[in-house]
């Protein structure tokens, strides 16, 4: 007979063996997936950093923010979070639907020996990976097309490796969430009801300050996880335009992976338990 | 003799405006290193009475414990002893049927080496090795339950769970599964499976609970069951003139239960055949005997003496 704490040792073992084969099957799909991923992750990024900071300057439309900051600086730290936020969407939230409903793949991860609220955490944490991963790809992209100079200023790395993090941890949290409370026949609804608004409300194109000419919506967007990411990333890469307090970002993002998380751990065992 | 699972008043119920019970405190006893079949058709509470066992539906009310275990205190222990096929095919469609497995064992805590050599091995012995680097969607239907089946007993589970593994399959996949699920048994695996076909419950099974609308009605052997319920056998003369003449001193030989006159045959229901099948033969023969048939005692028969229904597909 085992002890209590061996076995309590050799059982959290047990959990980390099965989280860690869980996530050695992700890592092995996302690689062998890798060019549809990176397809993926670039190609909304690449047309609005094309048309707005390449096309519109050459065209004469350039777009200008009102202190006279290029339109490309803004865009940078606004594009790098809508791409961590939409792989959470697109690549940890639509293939959930999936497994979960349509070709029950999922089972034989959620019959591991580890508990179910596991099972989530590493959807989430693997999504945030994935995120991660997102934002280093688009990140050269974003600085290299546009016709304008980009100018990135990092003041603070400990400011921008947390900012970061917590994104990547809020998209994961918000695909386990979205991933596991829709059906499949909801996924083009999704598209219309929540990445939409979600991306044109998420101060991915201008800072959040400068909603004050639009009172009402200055106060709506707060609601928008991506504004966080957005404004947090503004603090992290662009510290020269106005963005909000970095404490507020970071504060607000560690809600918002609470938050969605919770709701996500929540979602994946109604959905697995009957 | 220990239990493989024990299940104690064991009820689900699944609330609503018209809560619907799935499962009516029902009482189990699945010895270890049996290959029991929970027999039933559709909708009798199978699936649910299966997903409790396997720490998927949580039970309303009642206990069950698996391999000793109670399923709602201990899921992820209880999974690591059990393996389950369900009813549909669960394949990784991102993976390769080799690392289905492999991944597989990785989930139940194998190394990398361990993992891949017990892969390997597992598809060798079940004619899956040439299918290793292929996708699971071009696999037939009796490839991928049997895959299934490989995969659900790569971390040596002591007890397999099964739903409805038959259904779909073709009889010549049908009979290979069989063959895979009595070659398990021999190697020491308690197997737990649900069916509403007879004939699979009838070769397969040491032990059947007969289920329906939730409720055990009863559990015993094969034979002890056609027993049991006095199945009986059926005799089938083919007469040239059936007639009610030649049915009446059938009727009065002793073992003859009833006789029915049907269109162009007489039906002799009979406890037992030992003895009595030359004197029917004698009898029937100025009648113009053309062929004659016997059916054994069925489950089917002993499910419909139970419930007055047929089992549904």
């Amino acid at each position: 007979m085992n002890s209590p704490t061996s076995s309590a040792g050799s059982r959290a073992a047990l959990y980390a063996a099965s989280f860690w084969g869980i996530w050695l099957r992700d890592s092995h799909v996302l690689r062998a997936s890798a060019f549809t991923f990176i397809t993926r992750v670039l190609m909304q990024p690449l047309f609005f950093v094309f048309v707005f900071a390449y096309v519109f300057p050459k065209i004469g439309r350039e777009v200008r923010a009102s202190d006279d900051v290029g339109f490309a600086t803004i865009l940078t730290p606004g594009l790098v979070a809508f791409a961590v936020m939409f792989q959470g969407i697109n690549l940890v939230a639509f293939p959930l639907v999936n497994e979960i409903s349509a070709t029950r793949e999922i089972e034989d991860r959620v019959m591991a020996p580890l508990p179910t609220t596991a099972l989530a955490l590493e959807k989430l944490l693997f999504g945030a990976f994935q995120g991660l991963i997102a934002a280093l790809i688009v990140f050269p992209l974003l600085y290299f097309v546009p016709v304008a100079e980009v100018e990135v200023h990092i003041e603070s790395w400990p400011l921008l490796t947390a900012v970061l993090l917590l994104s990547t941890t809020t998209a994961g949290a918000a695909g386990l969430a979205i991933g596991t409370a829709m059906k499949p026949n909801q996924i083009p609804l999704v598209v219309s009801v929540i990445t939409l608004p979600v991306i044109f409300l998420g101060c991915v194109f201008y800072p959040w300050q400068e909603l004050a000419a639009v009172p009402w919506l200055q106060v709506v967007v707060l609601a928008n996880p991506l504004v966080y990411v957005s404004e947090g990333l503004r603090a992290g890469l662009t510290p020269q335009l106005p963005h909000l307090l970095p404490w507020v970002s970071i504060c607000a993002l560690t809600i918002a992976t609470a938050i969605l998380g919770a709701i996500g751990v929540r979602g994946l065992r109604n959905r697995v338990l009957d | 003799m220990s239990l493989a699972v024990h299940a104690d008043k064991l009820s689900k119920v699944y609330p609503g405006p018209e809560p619907v019970t799935a499962v009516d405190g029902i009482d189990l006893e699945v010895p270890e290193g049996a290959i029991f079949g929970l027999l039933g058709p559709n909708g009798a509470g199978k699936t649910t009475t299966v997903g409790m066992c396997t720490t998927r539906v949580v039970p309303s009310s009642g206990r069950v414990t698996v391999t000793g275990l109670d399923v709602t205190e201990d899921p992820p222990m209880v999974r690591k002893r059990i393996g389950v096929v369900s009813q549909f095919n669960t394949l990784d469609r991102s993976c390769t049927v080799f690392d289905n497995v492999a991944f597989h064992c990785r989930y139940f805590g194998m190394g990398a080496r361990p993992a891949k050599r017990r892969a390997g091995e597992l598809l060798e012995s079940f004619g899956l090795s040439d299918k290793a680097s292929a996708m699971p969607e071009t696999l037939s239907g009796g490839m991928a339950q049997r895959l299934l089946i490989v995969r659900a007993v790569a971390h040596y589970p002591e007890l397999l769970f099964l739903d409805e593994p038959s259904a779909g399959l073709d009889p010549q996949s049908r009979i290979a599964l069989w063959d895979v699920l009595l070659e398990l048994h021999r190697s020491g695996t308690t197997i737990v499976l649900t069916t509403h076909y007879m004939e699979e419950a009838d070769r397969l099974c040491q032990r059947i609970a007969i289920i329906d609308f939730g409720k055990i009605l009863v559990c015993d052997t094969p034979e002890a069951l056609k027993q049991q319920v006095s199945a009986e056998t059926v005799v089938e003369l083919k007469l040239q003139q059936p007639s009610e003449e030649v049915a009446r001193p059938l009727r009065e030989l002793p073992g003859v239960l009833r006789v029915e006159l049907g269109d162009g045959v007489l039906r002799l229901f009979m406890r037992e055949r030992d003895g009595l099948l030359p004197r029917v033969v004698e009898v029937a023969q100025p009648a113009g005997l053309r062929d004659i048939s016997i059916s054994e005692p069925t489950l089917e028969t002993v499910f419909i003496t139970l419930t007055g229904r047929a089992l549904r597909e």
